[in-house]
């Protein structure tokens, strides 16, 4: 499938701000179930961006707004054609030993309700993929997914868990911290799903920025869950990034007032018009 | 509780050989001349304002750490060995997180499990594959050691992230050089007072670019720091500026400082702010201490944080378990300054005996510093064991254990005249591109209340003047 991405991030200052240090994580890397075949980064300011690896592999860009201003809009824009493997995933960049991904987080914390949770669907066998598997059906069975932004709240594993409902950054992170909880090795990914464009060239809704998990198992490797969705990854996800949980994925980091993100993913068979995207605003 | 080993007294009541002088003048000045020099000396630390504060102390008012005027002499040879450990403890923290870091020899090894260092607080994600200048991380090391007989000091914790207490080591001499100078002349006693010139050597050694005048700065959480005092002291002492973190600004991956001249560049940061301050970009966003973008400026290699970011995952208690087999692991050496034996609580069979031992035994939390959250067996009763007993089975790998040492005993000013108090010794290590540098001598906390094994200045511990001989 060939998907056109935008996504555009205003990030608003006190007026006035001078010298804004800023890192952007907003380029995605190939790997076997998709490649990029166009991506470009583009600023309202004149900036001079440099590009650097994060911990985890990511592509990031830091820069300096010289300003005075009192915002900054960055759209990263290309398009990327994916292939489904049933969500296994090859060729990713990989810069630790999946033993780090045990490691629980401010957002994943394992209180006594994630413990409980995670332990009630503990398999009495060992069979890691049949863990993870029945991990995500019991999460998409207690937390129902809430329409809006990726991390509209409620986000830490623990809210997610006791709200019954959650946006797609809370569902990945209860299951990555759940999955912890239980002794594999999970992660958070950022991203965007697109849909299908139908056979009859209407719109078919926007795709969006979205937040789901990957879970490690022997002899598999890495593996997609949306447990929003109850399914592996498919050829309508593409990978953003890796971290350990949404912090660590976040798309800008800057200081400043809030921040309003407007994404669109589209089938790029879809008509080409520009499409009502999803928004959402963080303070 | 054994036989506390008396550093200036043996056990046959003879005096050792570099005490003797001391204890001559201390048999012949009057009790007067000391009572009067003892206020003359709270006087004097008083007014230069030398005070910390106990956080979490309701109406916690800055407080005097107690001062003690009888100096602790360690002789030449003593200090030749001690010196020597510390460098190779030194180095091999170093080497190990380096390694942590960047290729993981030592967990492929199987020499520190993955998971004391993957699951540690203190490791930090963020840094892995991150060269830093010089390969260094450790600049600034306070290793505190004590001392069980004359021939053996034990390591007793390395403190790799920002060690303080070396302004008290400075003032401590200065004042003893104006209250006794009649003692000094009588003693060949090595200076610390080169410390300042060995530290900002150190810091300019670390810059990541020759070429230019390396700028240093030392960088303060502010004044409400319980530190604060030393972070100002020590930007005096070595002519650097003392910065917060509005006081610079990253632009384009390098860090400036706002000066009333325009921006200046800054290569090195003594920092004395934790790791998760730092940069609000990449760790806490809340910070408001920190400097926006400072991370992504030290990835692109143009700025040297002392220490480097994530060093505590070589100094919590339980790694410090694994130090004996790192360095042997790195240097091929045996330790030259031994660890004192252990217990991990997080492996079972460790637990086991510490649960049946808990009255002879001293515990600490992991993370634990300051002396708090930790059970003295000897020193507490059957409830406080118990009390404790429930933490430890609700939590054991956040504790470790080892034995009660008798940790030696220096000649104290009390109450009634001089008295035996136990004592530590942190020195302090600086470690530069080019080579180790260790003042003679460091901080000797003293523990003030008779019997007390507890010498930690939010516990009611004192200080000493250290004195190395020279001859």
């Amino acid at each position: 499938m060939r998907i056109r991405i935008r996504h555009e991030i205003t990030q608003r200052f006190e007026p006035g701000s001078r010298n804004m240090a800023v890192t952007v994580r907003l380029t995605p890397r190939s790997h076997e179930g998709q490649f990029i075949l166009r991506w470009a980064l583009d600023l309202n300011s004149d900036c001079r961006l440099a590009a650097q690896e994060d911990a985890f592999g990511n592509l990031c860009h830091t820069f300096s707004v010289d300003g005075p201003t009192d915002h900054l809009s960055v759209v990263a824009e290309g398009e990327v054609e994916t292939q489904d493997t049933t969500g296994i995933m090859h060729g990713t960049v990989e810069r630790f030993p999946p033993s780090l991904f045990l490691r629980q987080t401010d957002l994943t914390e394992a209180t006594p309700a994630v413990v409980a949770f995670a332990e009630s669907v503990k398999l009495t066998e060992d069979d890691p993929l049949g863990q993870l598997h029945a991990l995500m059906v019991a999460l998409h069975d207690k937390v129902e997914e809430q329409d809006g932004p990726a991390l509209g709240g409620p986000l830490t594993a623990n809210a997610a868990l006791q709200a019954g409902k959650a946006c797609s950054g809370g569902i990945a992170h209860l299951f990555t911290a759940a999955a912890r909880h239980l002794g594999l090795p999970a992660r958070h990914i950022s991203g965007y799903l697109a849909p299908d464009a139908p056979e009859d060239g209407e719109n078919a809704g926007v795709g969006t920025a979205r937040h789901w998990a990957e879970a490690y198992a022997p002899k598999f490797g890495w593996i997609s869950f949306d447990a929003g969705r109850n399914l592996c990854g498919t050829e309508h996800y593409v990978r953003l990034a890796v971290a350990l949980d949404a912090m660590g994925v976040a798309p800008l980091r800057s200081t400043g007032l809030e921040v309003e993100e407007a994404v669109s993913a589209l089938d790029s068979r879809a008509p080409q018009k520009v499409a009502q995207a999803q928004s959402q605003v963080q303070s | 509780m054994p036989h506390a080993f008396d550093e200036m007294s043996s056990a046959d009541g003879s005096v050792r050989p570099a005490y003797e002088t001391l204890q001559r003048w201390l048999a012949s000045v009057p009790q007067d001349v000391l009572d009067h020099r003892r206020k003359e000396a709270e006087f004097i630390f008083r007014r230069i304002g030398i005070t910390f504060a106990v956080y979490g102390e309701q109406n916690s008012q800055e407080r005097l750490i107690p001062f003690d005027m009888v100096p602790r002499i360690i002789t030449k040879d003593e200090w030749a060995t001690l010196s020597k450990g510390l460098e190779q403890r030194v180095k091999a923290l170093n080497m190990y997180i380096r390694d942590v870091y960047t290729k993981r020899e030592v967990l492929k090894a199987g020499v520190v499990p993955e998971n004391l260092v993957y699951q540690n607080p203190a490791f930090r994600p963020e840094m892995n594959g991150q060269r830093v200048p010089h390969d260094l991380y450790v600049h600034i090391a306070g290793i505190d050691i004590v001392r069980t007989d004359p021939d053996t000091f034990y390591v007793l914790e390395d403190n790799a992230r920002t060690p303080s207490g070396v302004s008290y080591m400075l003032e401590n001499r200065e004042i003893m050089l104006r209250l006794f100078p009649e003692l000094f002349s009588m003693h060949k006693v090595a200076p610390v007072d080169k410390y300042g010139d060995d530290l900002l050597a150190t810091l300019r050694s670390l810059a990541p670019h020759g070429g230019h005048e390396p700028n240093v700065a030392i960088l303060t959480p502010g004044i409400y720091n319980s530190a604060y005092y030393e972070h100002s002291f020590l930007a005096d002492k070595l002519g650097v500026d003392l910065v917060e973190g509005r006081d610079l600004f990253v632009k384009d991956d390098v860090v400036y400082m706002r000066t009333t001249e325009g921006p200046k560049r800054v290569d090195v940061i003594y920092r004395r702010l934790d790791d998760d301050f730092l940069d609000p970009l990449m760790f806490r966003r809340d910070s408001q201490l920190g400097v926006p973008g400072l991370m992504s400026a030290y990835r692109a290699g143009n700025v040297t944080l002392t220490n480097a970011v994530g060093t505590g995952v070589a100094d919590d208690k339980a790694v410090y378990s694994y130090m004996p087999d790192i360095i042997r692991f790195y240097l091929g050496e045996e330790p030259l300054l031994p660890n004192v034996p252990t217990w991990r609580c997080r492996e079972p069979d460790h637990l086991k005996y510490v649960l049946e031992h808990l009255p002879e035994l001293v515990v600490k939390e992991v993370h634990g510093s300051g002396g708090y959250g930790m059970l003295v067996g000897p020193a507490s009763d059957k409830a406080q064991i118990e009390k404790f007993r429930a933490k430890l089975v609700a939590d054991p790998a956040n504790f470790i254990a080892q034995p009660t040492l008798a940790l030696s005993t220096c000649p104290t000013m009390v109450e009634k005249g001089v008295a035996p108090r136990h004592v530590d010794l942190r020195p302090f290590i600086l470690s530069g591109s080019d080579k180790v540098r260790i003042v003679p001598g460091g901080l000797t906390r003293v523990a003030m209340k008779e019997g007390s094994l507890v010498v930690n200045s939010s516990q009611g511990g004192g200080t000493k003047d250290t004195w190395v001989l020279d001859a």
